[in-house]
């Protein structure tokens, strides 16, 4: 073969070489004046870099869609009947893979800080892929040393043994390489940081080219995070979203830490406030994406998805944590105290409310590591098992949620350094009627306070985004004409912030909406009607199908309302009887306002005493949540597309340049 | 203390912070692999060991009928003549609906004592009324305390109870009459 596994072996050995002069040359040239020329180096070696690494993970997917099942990896994971597709993604659902992708997504990010990092200064740009290098350097290594995606097999079997149902579907394909993206995105933040506090300075610039970097990762982290909650909705059948185990906890402590670091950014660029506050952010991010995914992957947090574990590589891993994230905070230590505050505010202003954001962000994730970190440290100090679950989370999040959707409506309204809070308070009071339709709303749908009271305030910030957005173009009281100009002037950045807030507001107020919603648990014959939130759900008919390589029992479920028939839903239970393996087929159907969700469980008895056990769902508001989270992304998208930070010139200079001229 | 000595001593924290957490990691791995350590371990009363201490209400009397207001404890349980047949169900889980025709079934042969392990006493009164209770006697536990104790890690959680309060067999997974007679039945040989 023109590019087999042992050329895409000898890639990644040949990246990771790369990798280790990407970090050691640029450190060591920007010492001293007489080599300085030599930090330019870096961005070529990081192309390099990413070069071989492309080619590597390349040849690892030729070699599934090859079925040389000589590679250790693709036998185990791959089979000659998969779909063409499948046998592709597959490459990057298991361990191996996985951790070549996120080798990959790392040297394109050390990729793109050469490509569009060119208006940076070179020593600068120097010391961000130096950085990115040696954490690169470190997971080929891991790669290389204890997960080698390109082992090989002798002799090789004829054919592969992974065909396992569950993983052939496109939103289950297509959710790693996202959150990685998202994961591995915060790298560049983390990089910047760690350059900042070896050069001793943070200064508004500083803030202006790390927080796009920062902004690109939190879309993608969010887009990860929702794709992974509505896969599991519409995949596992539990007619859940978000079940608070460790690995959908170790994406949401980066996202958290994330949001706050995309904020206190703002600061640090318009302000030059909040400098060390948002150096530890963007090492805390980072910090947390690598440990929250590699930890789940050691074994030591006990969860459902379950990877092959196996304490060796943790030992391994934890080394390479210590060093990265060990050193980046001794860094800190050593040099944060001496850089230099500035940017006073008061309480009530723009930086307050970013600062209360923050706060509030962080004890949010401060009670995730806590629930998420108790059950095992509980079992080392006192050999005790326990186990935290959504009663703690809830209870504890929510309570914070709270005022951190209240400063959202209010905080954009607010000018910076001092804002008289009353004044503010007329600028939004077009939010106020349709806040209390909201209220109305939730009354009479949602049950219980705590819902309600979420809803109302998402429904609060979403009035106060479009307010703020109104009286920004002036539509009160303005022309066409000068609200269109109005519009074409204003950043893209503010039309981005103003959508993901948006967004925000939308997928809480899903999130309220799915805790009114209702489900039912019967084992019912066919013909019986099943009463549940208003409507009648008739078991019609039960069919069995026969599948390529499955057999289906497919049940028709009638959902009617007072007679009038709303929908047939067409759940499946497959099972594979090769693979061992039964799978739910959800059918969904859905209004945009609610979620109808059936599944179909066993079958119980035989003759006319047949039941079949059915779980039936009224999902409130549930396709809001994803809805939701791609405005904030999208937002996120939007607000990279600013000019200003694409150019990264200061916008007072540009403005004065083009008064002069 | 100044200014720069406090700056010095809270920029400190999170690598303090983060070394505390990685060096417990670090032990975990330790114990991982020699054993000491087990993330995926439950606490089970040893199998032989005696009932944990429990006390537990019944259903309320608006909902169920009078012999399953009462609930029961941990003297109740060890108190009786015959093996008792202890099984921790839920409203909300399809294993247990699955899990009831063969309790009926069961329940001809021992007296199962049932727990209904976080639910609503609505729903788990009306769960089994519907086609006919399988449990002898039943008990509410609202806040899963109770379960905690016993080790329970999920429903359905079935433990065998020998007179005086000892545990002769548990259980994590649906009751089936076939269960039953190939690994319940030979342990009563000795109470019959």
């Amino acid at each position: 073969m023109f590019f087999g596994p042992e050329e895409g072996h000898f890639a990644l050995a040949l990246g990771c070489v790369l990798a280790v002069f990407q970090c050691a040359i640029p450190l060591w040239a920007a010492r001293s004046a007489k080599h300085q020329r030599l930090v330019a180096l870096a961005p070529a070696l990081a192309v390099g870099q990413l070069i071989a690494l492309s080619l590597s993970f390349l040849s690892l997917i030729l070699c599934a869609v090859n079925d040389d099942f000589s590679v250790q990896n693709v036998a185990a994971n791959s089979a000659i009947a998969k779909p063409l597709l499948y046998k592709i993604t597959g490459v990057w659902g298991n361990h191996e893979g996985s951790v070549l992708l996120w080798t990959l997504i790392l040297a394109l990010c050390g990729g793109a800080v050469s490509l569009f990092g060119r208006n940076l200064p070179d020593i600068l740009r120097g010391r961000v892929l130096a950085i990115l290098g040696g954490v690169s350097a470190g997971f080929q290594l891991f790669c290389l040393l204890t997960s080698d995606p390109f082992e090989r097999l002798y002799p090789a079997p004829m054919d592969g043994q992974g065909m396992n149902p569950l993983l052939q579907d496109p939103g289950l394909a297509f959710h790693p390489p996202i959150l990685y993206t998202g994961y591995v995105g915060f790298a560049v933040p983390f990089a910047f940081a760690v350059a900042a506090l070896i050069e001793g300075r943070v200064d508004a610039a500083w803030g202006r080219w790390v927080r796009p970097w920062a902004v690109a990762a939190w879309a993608f982290l969010t887009c990860g995070i929702a794709l992974g909650s509505w896969w599991s909705y519409y995949v596992l059948g539990w007619g859940g979203y978000w079940f608070w185990d460790p690995v959908e906890n170790a994406s949401l402590i980066p996202w958290l830490t994330g949001t706050a670091l995309v904020h206190s950014a703002i600061v640090v660029e318009k302000r030059e406030g909040l400098k060390i506050w948002t150096v530890l952010l963007a090492i805390a991010t980072f910090s947390f994406s690598l440990s929250g995914t590699f930890l789940v992957r050691s074994g030591i947090l006990n969860s459902v998805h379950a990877f092959a574990n196996d304490p060796a590589r943790g030992v391994f891993i934890l080394a390479l944590l210590a060093i990265v994230i060990g050193g980046s905070l001794s860094l800190f230590a050593w040099r944060a105290p001496s850089l230099t505050a500035g940017g006073l505010f008061a309480p009530v202003s723009r930086e307050g409310a970013l600062v209360l954001n923050n706060i509030l962000l962080c004890s949010i994730c401060a009670v995730v590591v806590t629930g998420t970190m108790y059950p095992p440290f509980m079992q080392l100090l006192a050999g005790r098992t326990i186990s935290v679950g959504k009663p703690f989370f809830d209870a504890a999040t929510i309570p914070l949620t709270l005022p951190l959707l209240l400063a959202m409506g209010l905080g954009t309204a607010l000018p910076w350094k001092r804002a008289n809070l009353s004044r503010s308070f007329t600028h939004l009071r077009t939010a106020i009627p349709l806040t209390l339709v909201g209220l109305a709303l939730c009354w009479w749908h949602f049950s219980g306070v705590l819902p309600i009271a979420c809803g109302v305030l998402s429904v609060w910030v979403i009035a106060a985004s479009i307010a703020d957005m109104m009286r920004r173009l002036g539509l009160r009281g303005g022309t066409l004409r000068s609200v269109l100009s109005r519009a074409r002037s204003l950043p893209r950045s503010s039309w981005g912030a103003t959508l993901a807030h948006i967004g925000a507001g939308i997928t809480v107020l899903g999130l309220s909406g799915m805790s009114s919603a209702q489900h039912a648990i019967v084992e019912v014959p066919i013909g019986h009607t099943t009463h549940l939130a208003g409507d009648d759900w008739t078991l019609t008919s039960i069919r069995h199908l026969r599948g390529p390589n499955y057999n289906a029992l497919q049940a028709d479920i009638t959902v009617s309302h007072n007679g009038h028939v709303i929908t047939v839903l067409h759940p499946e239970k497959r099972d594979f009887t090769s693979q061992h393996q039964t799978t739910t087929e959800v059918s969904i159907h859905t209004n945009f306002l609610r979620d109808l969700y059936g599944v179909i469980g066993d079958q119980q008895g035989t003759g006319v005493n047949t039941t079949y056990v059915l779980r039936l769902h009224n999902n409130t508001l549930a396709p809001w949540m994803w809805l939701g989270a791609l405005i904030m992304a999208i937002g996120g998208g939007l607000s990279l597309s600013d000019r200003r930070l694409r150019i990264g010139a200061p916008r007072r200079a540009t403005a004065l340049a083009e008064k002069t001229s | 203390m100044s200014t720069t000595s406090r700056r010095k001593l809270l920029t400190a924290l999170p690598v303090v912070g983060a070394s505390a957490l990685g060096f417990g990691f670090w032990r975990m791995l330790h114990g991982m692999q020699n054993g000491g350590f087990d993330p995926r371990a439950v606490n089970t009363p040893q199998l032989g060991h005696p009932i944990p201490n429990f006390s537990l209400p019944g259903l309320p009397a608006s909902v169920a009928n009078a012999d399953q207001t009462t609930g029961f404890n941990a003297s109740e349980l060890q108190s009786q003549h015959t093996p008792i047949l202890l099984n921790f169900f839920a409203s909300w889980c399809i294993p247990c609906v699955a899990e009831m025709p063969g309790l009926r079934i069961i329940a001809q042969e021992i007296p199962i004592w049932g727990v209904a392990y976080k639910d609503k006493p609505e729903d788990a009164a009306a769960f089994i009324q519907r086609d006919g209770s399988p449990y002898a006697r039943i008990a509410t536990d609202q806040n899963g305390r109770a379960a905690i104790d016993w080790g329970v890690t999920g429903v359905p959680e079935s433990f065998l109870i020998a007179p005086g309060g000892r545990i002769l067999w548990h259980n994590a997974s649906g009751l089936t009459p076939q269960l039953f007679d190939a690994e319940i039945r030979p342990l009563l040989a000795p109470y019959r």
